[in-house]
């Protein structure tokens, strides 16, 4: 099947020195829903511009759909939707005019971009702000106004750089079911968030960068299934005086709470079982962080390590 | 194919240029002519009927192609100037990078954005103009070239000052410290043949004086200098300032790291 993205060897230093990129290698698969994390300052936000254009690379290569950007920028462009981190269209423009405008720099007929702008901007519940001025917006309407931009020449690819920052969860979820919705029509989404739920939750394939280096390149199974520990929290009933577990590594954190890590050659059973051994009974169960988050921490902590010592060499 | 998408972009930019400046006519439109007004009443009339003629014509159908031709020079420089560095400050340039526009349309839609608000503001001025001044016509099509070619000119200029601008300040000390000294100094409100010789030749180097000059000629039938070196002289610019803004959109200088 064709890469809807394919990066080999790019880096990039910018003015001054620092290495934003050290040589990444990254495929993207036609279809996919794939996450791009790393802490701040780790290089998303350049690989991603580097390959909508507003970066120049140091060095390497990019390919959108088999369209190499060094030979073939305005096809490759054309396949791409961008979502920035940071809000940049006209505050003093409408909504609609921000959107008919973006479509016709694709080539995108007046007319058909006019039915588009509707379209969008109903799903995405701004219709009835179609005619104020952007900058009085909420971020939430915002966010999606650039979601609907992103939209308007129907791309192939689909790049969000923290879609859902700032976003309340009520909105962060909807946000997801439209997401979600255009994945299942084929668009290739590439996601970028500190959000480890949403990658969680919605990305079929991750990889993690740190320090301009790729740490880790995986689906999201496979990389779940490295986590060896995981830590419950239970809460107890009040009047149980709980006590550390024997078998397990645990932490009595008040007199009706218990943090238990369970690896992954123990079951939750055993925790139950050793629980009723000392008749203590159970209100509630629920993970410390998200399974994501664990993994994440422990790679992007070794992820720095290995850059260091790459800059060393 | 990607002709017809470019053509679409071109026009997209232009309609978005043109909203702009239309949307805030107040700001744009209105000032010239209360400018031009009062140029006319204190140059022309007050301070103009103690001068008497000036190459043959009253001193008052003299400065009208050249208050005309500075309203077109200011505005289709400024509007480049401040819309390019707007969107730069905005940040959403970058819808237009993101997108497959060439750079040669990004620069003729911006180019096209200013000249029509160069031309419109030169419109608006003749017409206040003529409460002032029976206006007659030498040549149309000598008119129609010079401010064509003259809006388009600064118009690139507007577009490269944006390119290097850092601040708001940065796009007004052109027109501040270059492009008003130029102006004034270019036969606006004298001939120049008024001058001592070295003053002549000096002038000579100053571009705004063929400028006005050759639209003078198209209103009055006289020029200063010959129509033939004006037009050479505004087709280097072009050339010259089209070259230097494609080089600098191309390597992305103020627009990308």
């Amino acid at each position: 099947m064709l890469s809807a993205l394919k990066i080999s060897g790019l880096k990039k230093t910018y003015k001054g020195g620092f290495e934003a990129l050290k040589g990444i290698d990254l495929t993207v698969k036609q279809g996919d829903f794939f996450a791009l994390l790393g802490p701040n300052g780790a290089g998303k936000s350049t690989t991603i511009g580097i390959i909508t254009s507003l970066v120049n690379k140091s060095a390497g290569k990019v390919e959108v759909f088999g369209h190499d950007i060094d030979q073939e920028l305005e096809t490759a462009k054309s396949f791409i939707g961008l979502v920035p981190q940071e809000f940049n269209f006209n505050q003093f423009e409408s909504l609609m005019k921000i959107l008919v405008n973006q479509a016709g720099y694709y080539g995108v007929e007046r007319k058909i971009a006019v039915q588009r702008a509707e379209k969008y901007l109903k799903q995405l519940n701004l219709w009835e702000k179609r005619n104020d001025a952007a900058r009085m917006l909420s971020g939430g309407m915002k966010r999606r106004l650039m979601i609907a931009r992103a939209l308007m020449h129907e791309p192939q690819m689909l790049i969000l750089d923290e879609p859902t920052a700032g976003v309340d969860i009520e909105l962060r979820r909807s946000m997801w079911e439209f997401l979600k919705e255009l994945n299942k029509q084929g668009i290739t989404i590439i996601l970028t968030t500190h959000y480890l739920e949403e990658a969680e939750m919605l990305c079929r394939n991750i990889a993690i960068i740190d320090s301009g280096i790729i740490v880790e390149n995986t689906d999201m199974k496979s990389l779940l299934a490295k986590l060896d520990v995981e830590t419950f929290v239970f809460d107890l009933k009040p009047n149980n005086t709980p006590t550390e577990l024997a078998e397990f590594s645990s932490r009595v954190i008040d007199g009706h709470t218990l943090e238990v890590d369970v690896k992954k050659s123990q079951t939750i059973n055993s925790v139950f079982i050793e629980l009723n051994k000392q008749g203590i009974e159970v209100l509630s169960m629920r993970n410390k962080s998200n399974r994501l988050e664990e993994l994440f921490v422990g790679l992007v902590g070794s992820g720095q390590a290995t850059s260091q010592s790459a800059v060393k060499e | 194919m990607a002709s017809s998408r470019n053509i679409i972009a071109l026009k997209s930019i232009m309609h978005k240029e043109i909203h702009r400046f239309m949307r805030i006519w107040v700001q744009t439109l209105v000032p010239p002519a209360i400018t031009i007004s009062l140029y006319f009443v204190i140059f022309g009339s007050l301070i103009g009927s103690r001068i008497g003629q000036m190459g043959g014509f009253d001193y008052m159908s003299f400065i009208v192609p050249g208050l005309i031709m500075m309203s077109v020079i200011t505005n289709s420089y400024s509007n480049v100037a401040s819309s390019f560095f707007s969107a730069k400050w905005q940040r959403n340039v970058e819808e237009m990078l993101v997108a497959p526009v060439p750079n040669w349309v990004i620069v003729a839609g911006y180019v096209g954005g200013g000249m029509a608000r160069g031309m419109l503001v030169g419109g608006i001025v003749t017409i206040v103009s003529m409460f002032f001044v029976d206006i007659q016509i030498h040549n149309i099509w000598v008119i129609i070239v010079t401010v064509a070619l003259t809006s388009a000119t600064f118009a690139l200029g507007g577009l490269i000052n944006a390119i290097f601008a850092g601040s708001f300040d940065d796009i007004s000390i052109i027109p501040t410290f270059i492009l008003t000294p130029l102006t004034y100094l270019g036969g606006v409100f004298y001939s120049i043949s008024l001058l001592p010789d070295f003053w002549q030749g000096v002038s000579q180097i100053n571009p705004i004086v063929y400028m006005v000059n050759a639209f003078r000629y198209g209103f009055l039938g006289i020029s200063d200098v010959s129509l033939t070196l004006s037009f050479a002289v505004l087709g280097v610019f072009i050339v010259s300032l089209y070259t230097i803004a494609m080089v600098l959109i191309t390597k992305g200088i103020g627009l990308r790291s």
